[in-house]
């Protein structure tokens, strides 16, 4: 008798494209900036025009090095760029010089974690090529009488990396998605946004039994547009295919689209259907040769990256692994936390806070919404300030802060202006505490009885009497001593 | 049918070199204007004849001349050509006035932008004359397979003026300008120079930008000039190299001045005659031609050795797996997206496709694009594209070889003397043609064919000088104490 359901292991691996940050296109002087009227941002060499060659962008190439470099990869000593051919209209050579047997770096890993537990997923090849045009059909593509062409980002800098198939489940390849943009947002060389298509992610799945080490038929699928949508796509993948499996159905190697709107993945091509790409090296440009000494001084230069970043900030800090892991997540983010305590001393209140309150406001990973805060390091600081020193009580802080982040002011004008000020005058707090005893007979009655969490009550309507200015200590103590002479 | 159109149109301005049209300008004896005008009169006169015309810039022309008039009228010429009437192969881009490539599929193709070539002449006070019929996107030997018309030999009109720079070669040989720029990717300059009996020179790889030139194979195209006297190629060629940032295969190598190289002897001169190029089957009015330039070349004090160049054999199937499967590359573009033709009838996108190039190209740049495709194909990768790059590579290790013993080497361009329209049907039997060419395309080296000789029946024959990398200055130096030796610069077709 066999056991009826077999045990299946996922097997991902991702290809991940980075727009590079360069200010020029990868092989002429346009400009890179998205969003430009269709065609504007464009020249003969970003067209096809005949005649027309390639010159490469050097800071492109050191974003590469760069990157390569914080992923452990091996840089090549040489590399060199290659035509890949395939006809479709938003590509107006009908080939794309890309990188293809000598890629610019090798061999790396990346550090990734999934519920606490940290692995190295293998990154197998990092290499340059230039993106492709976009075209704007006339309504939907199987009914559009016609398309337009807008070549604007044709030829804007792609970075290419391929993961080796280490991946075990669509959870951790969003965690490999995550930990890959944050490094890529912490070197400067992408902005990361998935909506705008400058991270783009394909993967490849699979599924074998458990305890097997060759690959199951791998099927790729395209067509995600956020993180979320690839483990989405993954998961749905990993059903589909065990079922299949599980019915004893062959699968067929082939390309799937992912259909967000509809959460399934369909079939867009079979092998038959795969592309001969015709690879031949690129006799435009000539082979690069890395210099040691350079890729030596980018590597000096890198910045501390996430992983190192976290375990300074578990060590300096003293800070929880869970907060440290959170706030390191972006380069942003953690450059915000330490800006904010080089103002105001005790990291893990500013920890708590910034969990708690900024993120309510801000993802972790918008880089650019972060460093453009309405509620700044310095005002963060200067709110906990007040609270340090008894002006304000942390109850009113939090709704100072949902002030200051919707204004743009900070926490001293906020306060002053509303008379948020807490009353620590034990003169004016005495006359208030003597009106709310009179006025609650019952309550002090029943303290008197034993029922000590009458004062619990009597302190409500004290804070309430003073709108919840009164700092809670004071009001606590002066009472039990006004009590206890009754 | 033989001779010109009876119109006498002969003109001592359309006589000259380049280089006595700028004595001429330098004189007061002439002005740009009048020789522009010379120049456009006998095309008027002569090029429904000869046919080297795709495009006839007039106005542009008439307007550049009369402002390189007023520059030597000053005493400030922009430099060494000045106002020196020019054509130029239909390859090369130029802003504004259409670029064919002698194919349907840029038929109405007008550039935004000007090659790097272009703007050199022009900043040097070139005129343009026009730009110049070709074999369609430089594939072919005799400018034939141009998609509008064929080009005359103006030595008889009967037969071709080689190609796949036949225009440019026939506008000079037929005095319809007084210099003209080609490309040669194996063989496309020097084979229609010793065609036309005009000077063709194919510069190293790397030393005159590619930018703006309409790719057919990227690894082996060069431009380069076609004239009327060695000592004009040395002129044009100065103004045409050197570093083109926008070409990241120039070569930042100096620039000599070609034209003071000239005059020093060549005593001592070591010359290799490769034993190859002098095979079965080649027109021995050819090999007796260049067997006798060898001993002119020998009295005027060069030594001359037999050398063995092993790898000749090969260099042909090389080349016609490495040129196309480039060629194939470089011609995905013309789809009719963009630019150029695009049928009206299709019914989607592939069909767009598919027709528009089954009516844009001609049969010779289908044939080497389906040649090009196989070769780099899944599983033919190697087999063909692969091992020729092998071949390629012990090619250019049997030149250096050679060039180790000698300095330069002298051998023909061509193994026959014109052939007619018409004659070559079989591709085979026109690829044969480039057999001595198209090695030295492979090894990335200097060529130049010099006019050396005329066979019985009065048609040109050429020498081919070939040297180190970027050692232009020898072939020129060569090959102009060649020609100052010999009568043959002397004759001139009978055109009218």
């Amino acid at each position: 008798m066999r056991s009826a359901a077999k045990d299946y292991e996922t097997v991902i691996g991702l290809e991940v494209h980075a727009q590079l940050l360069t200010r020029s296109k990868m092989f002429c002087g346009c400009p890179t900036t998205f969003g430009a009227a269709p065609n504007s941002q464009t020249c003969p060499i970003c067209q096809g025009m005949p005649g027309t060659l390639p010159v490469i962008n050097r800071r492109a190439i050191e974003f590469g090095v760069r990157t390569a470099l914080a992923f452990h990869c091996t840089i090549n000593p040489g590399c060199r760029f290659a035509r890949k051919h395939y006809y479709y209209p938003d590509m107006p050579k009908n080939f794309q010089i890309s990188q293809y047997e000598e890629p610019l770096a090798e061999h790396g890993w990346l550090e990734v974690t999934v519920d606490g537990q940290e692995r190295r997923v293998g990154i197998q090849r990092l290499h340059l090529e230039e993106d492709v045009g976009k075209l704007i059909h006339d309504g939907p593509l199987e009914t559009a009488r016609s398309s337009l062409v807008d070549f604007n980002r044709s030829g804007v800098p792609l970075m290419e990396t391929v993961s080796e198939p280490d991946i075990r489940s669509p959870e951790e390849a969003a965690a490999y998605l995550r930990a890959f943009r944050a490094i890529l947002l912490y070197l400067g060389v992408c902005d990361g946004n998935m909506e705008e298509r400058s991270l783009r992610c394909d993967a490849n799945i699979s599924l074998r039994e458990r305890g097997e080490t060759g690959f199951g038929t791998k099927v790729e699928i395209k067509n995600m547009n956020s993180f979320r949508n690839v483990q989405r796509a993954l998961e749905f993948e990993v059903g589909r295919q065990t079922e299949a499996l599980a019915r004893g159905e062959r699968l067929v190697q082939e390309t799937r689209l992912w259909d967000a709107d509809r959460g399934y993945t369909r079939s867009m091509r079979s092998k038959e259907f795969a592309h001969d790409y015709r690879y031949f090296p690129e006799p435009d440009l000539v082979p690069l040769t890395m210099d040691r000494a350079r890729v030596e001084e980018i590597r000096a230069g890198l910045p501390e990256l996430p992983a190192d970043r976290r375990q300074r900030f578990m060590r300096a800090y003293t800070l929880p692994a869970y907060d440290a892991l959170l706030l390191t997540q972006s380069r942003a983010l953690a450059d915000y936390y330490e800006a904010a305590v080089r103002e105001f001393a005790r990291p893990k209140i500013v920890s708590n806070w910034i969990m708690s309150e900024l993120l309510r406001e801000i993802p972790a990973d918008d880089e650019k919404a972060l460093a453009a805060s309405p509620v700044p390091p310095k005002n963060l600081a200067g709110l906990l300030r007040l609270i340090d020193r008894g002006t304000i009580s942390g109850k009113i802080a939090k709704d100072v802060f949902e002030k200051m982040f919707r204004s743009g002011e900070d926490a001293d004008t906020i306060v002053t202006r509303e008379g948020l000020i807490q009353v620590a005058d034990t003169g004016a707090l005495a006359a208030i505490i003597e009106q709310i005893l009179a006025a609650n007979p019952k309550a002090v009655l029943d303290w008197k009885r034993g029922k000590k969490a009458a004062a619990g009550a009597l302190v409500g309507h004290v804070m309430k009497a003073t709108q919840g200015k009164a700092n809670p200590g004071v009001v606590n103590s002066l009472l039990q001593e006004k009590l206890s002479q009754l | 049918m033989r001779g010109g159109a009876g119109l006498s149109v002969s003109n001592p301005l359309t006589e000259s070199t380049a280089h006595e049209l700028v004595e001429k300008f330098r004189s007061g004896a002439a002005t740009p204007s009048a020789a522009t005008r010379a120049y456009l009169d006998r095309i008027t006169a002569l090029d429904p004849t000869v046919r080297a015309y795709i495009t006839v810039t007039r106005e542009r022309a008439l307007a550049a001349a009369s402002a390189a008039d007023e520059r030597w009228r000053t005493g400030r010429p922009k430099g060494p050509i000045d106002g020196v009437p020019t054509a130029v192969k239909d390859v090369l881009c130029t802003k504004g006035v259409r670029t064919t490539c002698g194919s349907k599929i840029l038929e109405r193709f007008v550039p935004p932008y000007d090659a790097t070539v272009i703007e050199r002449l022009e900043a040097a006070g070139a005129v343009i004359l026009g730009k110049t019929n070709m074999d369609e996107f430089a594939m072919g030997s005799s400018t034939e397979h141009s998609a509008f018309f064929a080009t005359r030999n103006p030595w008889d009109l009967s037969r071709v003026p080689g190609g796949s720079s036949g225009g440019s070669a026939a506008a000079v040989g037929a005095d319809l300008a007084a210099a003209a720029i080609g490309s040669d990717t194996g063989g496309s300059i020097r084979q229609p120079g010793a065609f036309t009996g005009t000077v063709g020179l194919k510069p190293t790889y790397g030393r005159v930008s590619r930018y703006g030139l309409v790719a057919f194979a990227s690894s082996l195209d060069q431009v380069g000039p076609l004239t009327k006297d060695v000592a004009d190629a040395a002129l044009v060629l100065r103004v045409i190299a050197g570093h083109d940032p926008l070409d990241s295969t120039s070569a930042d190598v100096p620039v000599p001045d070609y034209a003071a190289e000239l005059s020093r002897p060549i005593a001592g001169l070591r010359i290799g005659v490769p034993k190859e190029y002098f095979v079965e089957g080649m027109d021995p009015e050819v090999e007796r031609a260049v067997r006798e330039a060898i001993e002119v070349l020998q009295r005027l004090g060069a030594t001359a050795e037999p050398l063995s160049l092993p790898t000749t054999d090969f260099a042909l199937a090389a080349y016609y797996l490495i040129a196309p499967a480039e060629a194939s590359s470089n011609l995905a573009r013309y789809d009719g997206v963009k630019y150029g033709s695009r049928v009206a009838s299709a019914k989607d996108l592939i069909d767009m496709y598919s027709k528009t190039r089954a009516q844009g190209f001609g049969a010779e740049v289908k044939r080497r694009i389906m040649l090009g495709t196989y070769a780099l194909s899944a599983g033919y990768h190697e087999a063909y594209y692969a091992k020729a790059q092998k071949v390629r590579t012990l090619v250019r290790r049997d030149f250096e070889a050679a060039f180790s013993r000698v300095d330069v080497i002298v051998a023909p361009t061509t193994p026959n003397v014109p052939f007619k329209l018409g004659e070559k049907e079989d591709p085979l039997a026109m690829y044969l043609n480039d057999i001595f060419t198209i090695p030295v395309n492979l090894a990335g080296l200097p060529g130049l064919s010099v006019r050396c000789g005329f066979s019985l029946a009065s048609l040109p024959i050429g020498l081919q000088f070939i040297g180190r990398p970027f050692d232009e200055a020898t072939l020129l130096r060569a090959a102009s104490a060649y020609e100052q030796a010999t009568p043959w610069r002397d004759r001139r077709p009978s055109l009218g």
